[in-house]
C-alpha cells in the first residue's frame, strides 16, 4: 500500500528526516511514536505532499506509484486521507459543504456520518471557527468518513480530547478503517481480517487511540530517524516506564 | 414578453446585477436608461413605485423627503429623474421592487435622485442594480431613505460598470423608533472609481442599521467605500461589516460608527484580501463614543490566503484552483448575502482570470 525508501525531508531548510524506511502493506495499521519534534507530523505531512515539506532524497510509493512528486490534490483523489492535528479555520465554508466537497463524486450521507460522529450541530458552522479540540477531530474524522480514503492517515487523533470522547473516536476510526468486524455467517474472523483492505499510519503520542484502534506495528521516531519497529502495546510499556531517552541507546 | 424584456437588449447585463428580467419573484420593476425610463411598474397594493420627478408632480408630500436625509448639494446639477418607491403603512410585501439605472450612450453623465419611503410598520426589500454597456460615463447617484416607526428596509446595491465609468453616489437613511435598515452593496466590477461613504442615522430609540459590502478591484480600479452610522438614540444599534478582495485595485474600506448616546452598541469589520501584486487594501475603521454607557467594537485585518488553508482544503481533493475559489467565496460569504447564481459564476470568472494571468 505504503512504502517509503530513504526518505530526507527539509522544513525551512532544516533537515529534520534523515532517511526514513518505511512499509505499510494492505490492511495493516501502524502507529507512529516519539518525542514531541521528533519528525511524526512531518513525515506524514510529506506523505500527504504538503509545499513546506522538501524531499530532499528518497522516494514515497502508493499502490506501487511514485507519487512523490504529486500535487496534494491528486493523492487524495487516488485515496490518501489525513486526519490535521490542528486544522485551520476557514470561514464563510460551513463544514457540510467542506463535508460534501470530501465526497468528490461520489454520493454521501451527511446527516448519517455526523450523527455517529456526535457532529450534527457542528455541521452548519464555519469550518473549525470556535471549535474545541476534540471538535477538530471529530469534524476531521466526519470529513475523512465521508471522503472515505484506502489509506488513513491520522495525526494525533486523541490530543485534547477526553477519555469518553476518545472511545468514540476510536469506533469511529475502526468504522472508518472496516475493522468494526462482526461474525459473518460462513466465514471465520480470520478470514474477515484478512479481507480488509484499508491501511492506517496512526501518529499517537499517549497511545490513548490504541486502546480501540489495535495497530498491527508500532515504530518510534526520534530525531528523525525510526530507531525501533515493534509490538506497539511493548513498546508503549517501555516508553511510559523509561521514557524515550532508552530509545536514544538504539540510536546507533 | 414582459415589458422589461422588450425595452432592454442586454439581458445578461440586468442578471449580473440582479435584476430579472422575467420579473419572477419581484413585485415591481423600474428600469431607466441613460435619462430616460423605460420601464416602471408594479404589482403590490400599497407599495407605490414613480419616477421621482412625477412622485414630485402627483405627491404634495414628497417634496418633503427632497434633500432631508442628506444635506442638499447645490453645485449638483439638475437630477435627470431616478425612482421613488413606497411601502404604505403596515404593507409587507412578499417580493422585492427591483430597479436598474442603465448607462448606453458612451461618455455620459448620469444623475439620477432616489428616494424610498418605508412607512410605519412596513418592510420592503429593494434591489438596485447600476451597470453599463459602454466603457465610459459618469453616475452620480443620490439616495434618500426614510424608515419610520418600525419600519424594515433591506436594499441591495450591486455595481457592475465599464472599465472607465466613475461612480459617485451619496446615500443618507433616517431611521426611527424600532426601524431597520438593512444595507447590502456588492460590486465586482467597480470601473475606475467609485467614492461613496452612505451614512445612516438612528434617531428612535430601538432603531438598527447594518451595513454590508463585498468589495473586489480590478487592477486600475480603485473602490473608496465606507459606511457611516450616527447612533443618536438610546438603545440603537449598527453593524458595518465588508469583505475586500483585490486582484490588484485599489480598496479603501472606510467605517465610521458615532455613539451619541447610552446603551447604544456598535461594530465595524474589515477584512481584507490581497490576491495580486500591486494591489492595495486601506482599511480604515472609526469609532466615536460619545456616551459613557455605550460598548462599540471594531475588527480589521488585512492579509493573502493562507497557504495553509489552501493545502487543507487540497487534502480534501480539490484542485489548488477550486481551493481558493472556496476559500475566497467563502471570504465574501457570497452564500450568506444571498447572491444570485449569475454573481458567483461572475465571481468565479473574476477569480480564474486572475489566476491565468498569473500563470
Amino acid at each position: 500500500m505504503l512504502k517509503v525508501e530513504g526518505l530526507k525531508v527539509e522544513v525551512g531548510g532544516k533537515e529534520v528526516l534523515h532517511g526514513i524506511n518505511l512499509h505499510l502493506p494492505k490492511g495493516k495499521v501502524h502507529a507512529l511514536m516519539g518525542p514531541n519534534g521528533s519528525g511524526k507530523t512531518t513525515l506524514i505531512m510529506t506523505i500527504m505532499g504538503f509545499g513546506r515539506y522538501k524531499v530532499t532524497q528518497g522516494r514515497i510509493y502508493y499502490k506501487g506509484r511514485d507519487i512523490t512528486d504529486l500535487p496534494v490534490y491528486e493523492r487524495a483523489r487516488m485515496g490518501i486521507g489525513l486526519a490535521f492535528q490542528r486544522p485551520p479555520i476557514v470561514r464563510g465554508i460551513k463544514t457540510r459543504q467542506l463535508v460534501e466537497m470530501c465526497a468528490g463524486d461520489g454520493e454521501v450521507d451527511v446527516e448519517a456520518i455526523a450523527r455517529e460522529l456526535n457532529f450534527t450541530e457542528f455541521l452548519d458552522r464555519d469550518v473549525n471557527l470556535g471549535f474545541s479540540g476534540g471538535e477538530m477531530k471529530r469534524s476531521e474524522l466526519v470529513q475523512l468518513m465521508a471522503q472515505n480514503p484506502e489509506l488513513v492517515l491520522l495525526d494525533e487523533p486523541e490530543s485534547g480530547v477526553d477519555l469518553e470522547s476518545i472511545s468514540l473516536l476510536g469506533r469511529a476510526i475502526n468504522r472508518l478503517l472496516g475493522r468494526d468486524l462482526e461474525p459473518e455467517e460462513g466465514k471465520s474472523m480470520k478470514e474477515l481480517m484478512a479481507q480488509r483492505k484499508k491501511s492506517a499510519l496512526i501518529i499517537t503520542h499517549t497511545g490513548h487511540i490504541l486502546q480501540y484502534v489495535n495497530a498491527d506495528l508500532g515504530h518510534v521516531l526520534l530525531d528523525g530517524y525510526i530507531v525501533c519497529s515493534g509490538n506497539p502495546k511493548e513498546i508503549l510499556r517501555t516508553v511510559e516506564k523509561y521514557g524515550y531517552e532508552e530509545c536514544a541507546k538504539c540510536l546507533t | 414578453m414582459s415589458d422589461v424584456e422588450k425595452t432592454l437588449p442586454a439581458q445578461r447585463d440586468l442578471l449580473r446585477v440582479g435584476v430579472d428580467p422575467e420579473e419572477k419573484e419581484r413585485c415591481g420593476t423600474f428600469l431607466q436608461d441613460n435619462d430616460r425610463v423605460v420601464a416602471c411598474g408594479v404589482r403590490q397594493d400599497g407599495v407605490d413605485l414613480l419616477s421621482t420627478r412625477e412622485a414630485l408632480e402627483r405627491f404634495p408630500e414628497a417634496r418633503g423627503y427632497l434633500w432631508r436625509a442628506l444635506k442638499e448639494d447645490l453645485e449638483l446639477d439638475e437630477f435627470q429623474n431616478g425612482y421613488f418607491i413606497r411601502a404604505r403603512e403596515g404593507v409587507k410585501p412578499l417580493f422585492p421592487v427591483q430597479s436598474c439605472l442603465y448607462m448606453s450612450r458612451e461618455g455620459m453623465r448620469q444623475h439620477v435622485h432616489n428616494i424610498v419611503v418605508v412607512e410605519e410598520g412596513a418592510e420592503l426589500h429593494v434591489i438596485t442594480g447600476c451597470t453599463s454597456s459602454v466603457r465610459k460615463g459618469t453616475h452620480v447617484g443620490v439616495s434618500e431613505f426614510y424608515i419610520k416607526k418600525g419600519g424594515k428596509l433591506h436594499f441591495t446595491m450591486i455595481h457592475a460598470w465599464g472599465d472607465e465609468v466613475e461612480t459617485l453616489p451619496r446615500t443618507g437613511a433616517i431611521v426611527e423608533e424600532g426601524g431597520v435598515f438593512i444595507s447590502d452593496y456588492i460590486c465586482m466590477h467597480p470601473g475606475k472609481r467609485i467614492k461613496m461613504y452612505p451614512t445612516a442615522y438612528l434617531v428612535g430609540p430601538g432603531a438598527t442599521a447594518r451595513f454590508h459590502s463585498v468589495l473586489v478591484a480590478v487592477p486600475g480600479a480603485l473602490m473608496d467605500v465606507g459606511s457611516r452610522v450616527y447612533l443618536q438614540a438610546p438603545d440603537t444599534r449598527a453593524e458595518v461589516i465588508s469583505r475586500a478582495v483585490s486582484m490588484g485595485g485599489a480598496i479603501i474600506a472606510r467605517g465610521h460608527l458615532i455613539g451619541e448616546q447610552p446603551h447604544v452598541r456598535a461594530h465595524l469589520e474589515c477584512r481584507g484580501l490581497l490576491l495580486k501584486e500591486g494591489g492595495l487594501i486601506h482599511a480604515v475603521p472609526e469609532l466615536e463614543g460619545r456616551s459613557i454607557d455605550l460598548e462599540m467594537t471594531h475588527e480589521a485585518a488585512v492579509g493573502k490566503i493562507a497557504q495553509e488553508k489552501v493545502e487543507y482544503l487540497m487534502a480534501r481533493g480539490l484542485t489548488e484552483d477550486e481551493a481558493t475559489a472556496a476559500i475566497v467565496r467563502g471570504f465574501l460569504n457570497v452564500d450568506i448575502i444571498g447572491l444570485p447564481d449569475v454573481l458567483r459564476e461572475e465571481l468565479d470568472k473574476i477569480i480564474q482570470q486572475s489566476d491565468q494571468e498569473s500563470l
